[in-house]
């Protein structure tokens, strides 16, 4: 059986699209009435109902509200233009009720919902007889499943699809790949059972000369056991990036010599005369004040032979109120004429420059082969998964192709803990939680600004990243599911869900780059200044239609023509090659005139 | 003392034939007849200079030359130090330029991975430019593809240059007229946005007294029209004939009459060549189009004032139209008169067949000329930047740096001015009178936005050049004012043009695939502004031109003056470097046969069903009189009324206008408006950050697909050829040289302008600190999670 999903090629096309407002033919109208709403296999309706969708850009639009198990969804009365709305439960932050029973003014009684996505969807509801009472308790019944009892819809998603997702990232492989193990490296399987750090991957690669025993004291020295562990090497100079928590030092400045002696192991592994360097993600009153509840840096009295520099990256909590402002100046409205001081004061630019300034010191620290770097933060699973990864996205091009991406994801993200369950809050209805951030948008947009600054170096597109970030929420993937590796084994994710590089290597096309060129072995450095950073209109402000940029690009588009046409010439050579040998003395005719072809492409020399 | 000194050792170091009584700088241009400097040229770095060499060895006073010790610039083994006698300098005069003074062992500094570095030269200023000539220039092998024939890299036209610095005792003060005391090194800021640093201190004193004084005064002090390079460069070259582009110059009757019938306007409108003579006025050009129905008496009677000029018609025959205003006037008496003049006026052009009409005083609903020129003075100086640290201290507050200027802002205002013309004209079917001063300045950007944006005729090369032909040179707009190429008024001095083309850039760089040229093509043209060899940009009107076309009756033959065009871009540039100013992404208009014009036009119609206001016809009375208060109120001068954003009515309509626009999929070859939203004005990177080395991608920016598009169409044409080969049986040619840009993946973003920078590939990393987060220093200061870690273990 075909999946739904590719057989049913308008849903998606138009899967995560809000308020697209198409212009139908006269002669379309009996096909947008009889139009069923899109489902998935395992999507079932629950209820609908008449409302009044209060659109910020186009204004009240009558329509009908369906939700499902998967989705919310709203088609207009009105069929010129008809307006769709089609989004995921998983994206809802929060449902309120606004106005009441006594409210007065057009449109004031119904639900308004945050969205996690940069949006607010509202509906209007008559005030007759509490009629939003039901339709409120089944949407917050069903956007927040992990608070009633119900499973997420990735549990009950059953789509097919050509391509395993699950089958993208495999540890041993990989390392493999890095050229690993090797005679300074190897792997271990001592948290085979999590039994050493419950939210690291079972497989971690370590210093050949550290003894699983070195492993497990360096662990009780390291915040919730996260110990220094590989991440990447260096092909050539061997140079390697390693990860971890910070030490547990605490008030009284605790030493530890195993932990001391683990990182002269590290330091040793390549050879290396130097220091190893140190990166602290954080700032360094942050990593000070971290003393006071146990944790700490490396200090130069116990580390002599390791160099410390702070990064100066904010924590969590900043970048949440962060994007909170940057949603303010541009939902629903734009900010007109202060739109730049505006947009400093969110500061949002400015954290995503300090990110990409520490992965540009790590990535170039290592490039340089000078020495190896260890990077940590607080608990090494928010900043420093963000800084790995993105210098592993400079250092290795291999990162930049799409499985390469995905890998990278799957690796430093998913393997390493990074805890998308507490960050993005998947299914729970306590949307004011502190340990929610956008940490993860905050990386993407990193990879956006890399790939807007070097067009021409990453196999996907913007529309990939796109993707990934709107899976991110809506739940329809196990993938970005739950905390850790122990947990989704526990919850048997990968038996049970789809993934979403599934559905993305499924469609490939639709998210490649067609100016990727390939190339191996070259670091690619962005530069980090404000004269090159600029904010994501195509998704942060992608719901305004004013704003939107033309989808698809016109550049993009004019280069796929041209390579359509070049294929299209090298066929017909190929053809007439054939034609020509079978009767190369039949010299006149031919299909189809040069002249008609001539008037295919224009040029302009 | 310095500069009354030299200007007498100047005096002495004069040909004795030469006749000129005046000073020095007063020299006229070499007659024809005279060996051309370029001869001169020629025997440039013989030991002792001949005599002719203007200043060359005079008053050398013996000085030893300092024994340099480089220890504090750059390390000795970063300068290959050669005598510069010994070495050949090749020094490159154009035809008339002369000469005039010179310093040796000069360090140009350059940044280079945070590191100075320096290269030994001279350093000389003619009348044409200043010019830095390396003893290790260029090696031929890395001759830069895109160069420019008439500037070199290390040349500076006088008129380019902005602000000339010294550093005295690592300060640094601004230079102007006359100099005490001489600085250690020089700061040149350029127009085009070039920084130059020159190092002189192991120059011989005497040395850095003539070329610093020299260039402070050829390019600061003002000058008279005629002792503009130009016409030094017209009088070395007189056989120089016009090159006929297609170009059209809009200085012939025909070209009016064309462009009248190309856009239908011949219907109401008709070419005068009342002006001929310029017995209207000196302001108007020979010959300009004004509504049918008026008479010559009135275009007569206040010299061009009062009247409607046409600029535009719109398929929909509403037409654009421009007015200088009458000055504002106190005496009763005349402002009675005026009154009635332009109600007589009105009266004949408010009536069918003209549509109805709007008139916008453009000096009271966008900037004045003296906010701009504020506004630029402050943007500039964001990109003149001296090093790499002055780079990172501003990019932490960039965004704010960017709007205190408001040069963004005014940008953005001028294009929706723009949008709201268009808007008139297309969804109101309404004619749009602009109404200025002297109607050369606002009313060039404005009428030439909305023709680019309306008409796509205007988004082709010719096309625009046509267009600038038509609203700025013959609108009279006073380039040489306006840029202050004679420095005599700093006051008049605001950069018009410049806002436009950043208007311009603004659209192709939003819509890339509708414009035939490239941002490249905008941005040499920038550039153009200030090279003395084109009539171009250097006159304020037609008619100043043509008095001093014709000399002041010398000898016969040098009578008339030819001068160049900008438009002639093999004059600055080679073929294959032109190719970099065509978009490869531009795809012709197709051109439509009988069979198609039927779906073409309905498709264009689709386009423009934009929402027609339906209050035609019946409130027209009260309409009409209401706009005749507000046409006479705006043009005698009492600008009251900001007309057009005085109702909400008409402001829905714009919105409703601009939405309904933007939600339909754009026709490159229809109407474009450009998006004016914060996010939508971007700073104009290339012309911008093209010299700045810390903004360099390598490999990256927009370069890195524009080379692989270009790339493909070469293949594409290569196969196309193969094919045609192919059919007609013959023997494959010997394949004809691709152009450029080949193995060009190490590119960097500033080319074609700054090559590589940067060589290695270290990444630049910012310097400047982390700012505090001044309001959310409690949440800044929590950790990620509230854990106590102690309990933990």
């Amino acid at each position: 059986i075909p999946s739904m999903a590719s057989s049913s090629p308008k849903y998606n096309s138009n899967s995560l699209e809000s308020s697209s407002i198409k212009r139908i033919p006269k002669d379309g109208t009996k096909w947008e009435q009889n139009e069923e709403i899109p489902r998935l296999p395992g999507e079932t309706s629950i209820t609908d109902k008449e409302v009044i969708y209060v659109c910020p850009f186009n204004g009240a639009v009558k329509g009908r509200l369906y939700v499902t198990n998967y989705r919310l969804y709203l088609r207009s009365v009105e069929l010129d233009p008809v307006v769709i709305l089609d989004v995921p439960l998983g994206v809802i932050a929060r449902i309120e009720k606004m106005g009441g029973a006594s409210s007065r003014g057009e449109n004031s009684y119904g639900l308004d919902i945050t969205c996690k996505d940069m949006r607010n969807l509202r509906f209007a509801l008559k005030q007759e007889g509490h009629s939003r009472r039901d339709i409120f308790e089944i949407l917050t019944k069903h956007a927040f499943p992990q608070s009633h009892n119900l499973p997420f819809f990735a549990f009950v998603n059953e789509e097919k699809f050509a391509e395993n997702g699950w089958m993208v990232y495999n540890p041993m492989p990989e390392y493999r790949r890095q050229g690993l193990p090797n005679e300074q490296w190897r792997v271990t399987f001592i948290n085979e059972h999590y039994g050493l750090c419950d939210t690291y991957p079972s497989l971690l690669v370590v210093p050949y000369n550290a003894t699983d025993d070195d492993l497990k004291k360096v662990a009780a020295f390291r915040s919730r056991n996260r110990i220094p562990v590989l991440s990447w090497i260096h092909p050539e100079n061997q140079a390697v990036v390693m990860r971890s928590s910070q030490p547990l030092v605490g008030m009284s400045g605790k030493r530890n010599k195993d932990d001391e002696r683990y990182l002269d192991i590290i330091r040793d592994a390549n050879g290396q005369i130097s220091k190893l360097t140190i990166y602290d993600a954080r700032p360094s009153v942050n990593a000070v004040a971290n003393k006071a509840t146990g944790g700490g840096y490396e200090g130069d009295d116990a580390y002599p032979n390791a160099e410390l520099f702070f990064l100066d990256i904010h924590n969590i909590h900043v970048m949440r109120e962060s994007l909170k402002k940057l949603k303010d100046i541009v939902y629903p409205n734009v900010e007109e004429s202060h739109w730049l001081s505006s947009l400093e004061s969110t500061h949002w630019l400015e954290h995503i420059k300090l990110v990409l300034t520490g992965a540009i010191q790590v990535a170039d620290k290592v490039s340089s082969g000078k020495s190896s770097v260890l990077v940590h933060c607080s608990d090494g699973w928010d900043r420093t998964a963000q800084l790995t990864s993105l210098a592993m996205l400079m250092l290795d091009s291999y990162y930049r192709t799409i499985v390469g991406f995905e890998v990278l994801v799957q690796k430093e993200w998913i393997s390493f803990g990074h805890k998308f369950a507490s960050r993005i809050g998947h299914g729970d209805k306590n949307h004011a939680d502190a340990d929610r951030s956008p940490i993860f948008l905050q990386f993407i947009d990193c990879v956006w600004q890399m790939s807007k600054q070097f067009p021409t170096a990453f196999e996907f597109n913007e529309q990939f990243l796109i993707t990934i970030l709107d899976h991110l929420y809506s739940c329809r993937f196990g993938t970005f599911l739950y905390n850790c590796e122990s947990v989704r084994e526990k919850e048997k994710v990968t038996q049970r869900t789809l993934s979403l590089w599934s559905l993305i290597n499924s469609e490939k096309a639709k998210h490649t780059n067609p100016f990727y060129t390939k190339e191996l072995n070259r670091a690619l450095y962005p530069v980090a200044s404000m004269r090159h950073l600029e904010l994501w209109v195509n998704y942060y402000i992608r719901w305004n239609p004013r704003i939107r940029q033309q989808q698809p690009n016109p550049v993009e588009q004019r280069y796929m023509e041209l390579l359509a046409l070049r294929d299209d010439y090298m066929r017909r050579l190929e053809e007439l090659q054939i034609t020509n040998n079978s009767k190369i003395s039949n010299s006149s005719t031919s299909s189809a005139s040069p002249s008609q072809m001539m008037s295919h492409v224009q040029t302009h020399f | 003392m310095g500069g009354v000194n030299y200007v007498s050792r100047r005096r002495a170091a004069l040909q004795p034939e030469e006749p000129d009584e005046e000073s020095w700088e007063e020299l006229v241009p070499l007659p024809p007849s005279c060996p051309l400097a370029g001869t001169a040229a020629g025997s440039w770095g013989g030991r002792e200079a001949p005599g002719a060499m203007l200043g060359k060895g005079a008053g050398g006073s013996g000085a030893k030359p300092a024994k340099p010790s480089f220890v504090s610039y750059v390390s000795p083994e970063e300068i290959h130090k050669k005598e510069p006698i010994e070495k050949e300098v090749n020094l490159h005069l154009l035809p008339g330029e002369l000469l005039l003074c010179e310093a040796n062992t000069v360090l140009k500094c350059v940044q280079e991975d945070g590191s100075n570095r320096g290269a030994c030269g001279k350093l000389i200023c003619t009348n044409f430019k200043i010019a830095f000539l390396g003893d290790e220039s260029a090696s031929d092998d890395n001759e830069p593809e895109f160069k420019n024939k008439i500037i070199g890299e290390n040349d500076i036209t006088l008129h380019c240059i902005d602000h000339i610095y010294g550093v005295y005792d690592e300060k640094k003060k601004s230079l102007s007229g006359q100099l005490k005391k001489y600085p250690e090194k020089l700061i040149i800021h350029c127009k085009d946005l070039r920084v130059f640093h020159f190092c002189l201190r192991y120059t011989k004193e005497e040395e850095v007294k003539r070329i610093v004084s020299g260039i402070v005064h050829h390019s600061q002090t003002p000058k008279l029209l005629k002792r503009l390079f130009l016409f030094s460069y017209a009088t070395a070259v007189p056989t120089n004939t016009d090159i006929q582009n297609q170009t059209v110059m809009f200085d012939a009757i025909k070209d009016w009459r064309v462009e009248l019938e190309r856009t239908k306007g011949n219907m109401k409108y008709k070419v005068l060549s009342a002006n001929e003579a310029y017995k209207v006025s000196e302001k108007l050009p020979l010959y300009f189009v004004v509504p049918m129905s008026l008479s010559e008496e009135s275009i007569l009677q206040y010299q061009g004032r009062g009247i409607p000029i046409w600029c535009w018609s719109c398929h929909n025959g509403a037409s654009l139209l421009k007015m200088s205003a009458f000055p504002k006037e106190q005496e009763d008496n005349t402002l009675q008169m005026h009154k009635i003049f332009l109600d007589g006026v009105y009266k004949t052009i408010n009536k069918p067949p003209y549509e109805v009409l709007k008139t916008d005083d453009l000096s009271s609903s966008l900037p004045s000329l003296q906010d701009i020129q504020a506004a630029y003075t402050r943007f500039k100086q964001l990109f003149l930047i001296d090093n790499s640290t002055d780079f990172w201290d501003t990019d932490v507050k960039w965004f704010s740096l960017l709007e205190s200027t408001n040069w963004l802002e005014i940008v953005r205002r001028c294009l929706k001015k723009a949008i709201e013309v268009a808007e008139y004209l297309e969804g109101q079917n309404t004619n749009v009178l602009l109404v200025e001063e002297n109607a050369s300045d606002l009313c060039c950007v404005i009428s030439s936005l909305v023709q680019v944006m309306m008409d796509s005729h205007y988004r082709t090369k010719f096309g625009f050049q046509s267009l600038i032909q038509k609203e700025w040179v013959m609108g009279g707009h006073c380039f040489l004012d306006r840029c202050n190429h004679l420095r005599q008024n700093d006051k008049e001095e605001a950069p018009v043009f410049l806002l436009f083309l950043d208007c311009v850039w603004q659209l192709v760089q939003q819509y890339p695939p509708a414009f035939e040229f490239t941002e490249t093509y905008l941005t040499v043209l920038s550039d153009s502004l200030y090279i003395p060899i084109f009539s171009t940009f250097f006159f304020n009107s037609q008619h100043q031109k043509d008095t001093n076309t014709s000399g002041e009756g010398h000898s016969a033959q040098s009578s008339h003056f030819r001068f160049l065009t900008v438009w002639d871009w093999s004059v600055q540039f080679e073929s294959k470097a032109q190719v970099l100013l065509n978009n490869p992404l531009y795809v012709e208009k197709p051109k439509l046969d009988k069979s198609q014009r039927k779906t073409t036009r309905f498709k264009h119609q689709r386009q423009l069903s934009l929402p027609l206001t339906q209050t035609k016809s019946s409130p027209k009375r009260g309409f009409f009189r209401e706009e005749t208060d507000h046409f006479i109120k705006n043009i005698l001068g009492k600008r009251i009324s900001k007309l057009i954003n005085s109702s909400d009515e008409l402001h829905n309509n714009f919105t409703e206008f601009y939405d309904s626009w933007h939600c339909k999929p754009v026709d490159f070859h229809g109407l474009l408006l450009p998006h004016i939203d914060g996010p939508g004005i971007k700073v104009w990177a290339q012309r911008y950050l093209r010299w700045i080395p810390e903004a360099q991608l390598l490999g990256g920016g927009t370069v890195a697909t524009a080379t692989k598009i270009l790339d493909m169409i070469e293949e594409v044409q290569s196969l196309q050829k193969k094919m045609d080969e192919k059919h007609s049986l013959t023997v494959p040619q010997g394949r004809e040289s691709l152009p450029m840009l080949r193995n060009s993946a190490r590119l960097s973003s500033l080319f074609p302008f700054a090559l590589l920078q940067r060589h290695s590939l270290k990444p630049v990393l910012p310097t400047s600190t982390w700012k505090d987060l001044e309001d959310e220093d409690d949440l800044a200061k929590r950790d990620d999670e509230f854990v106590d870690l102690s309990e933990v273990i």
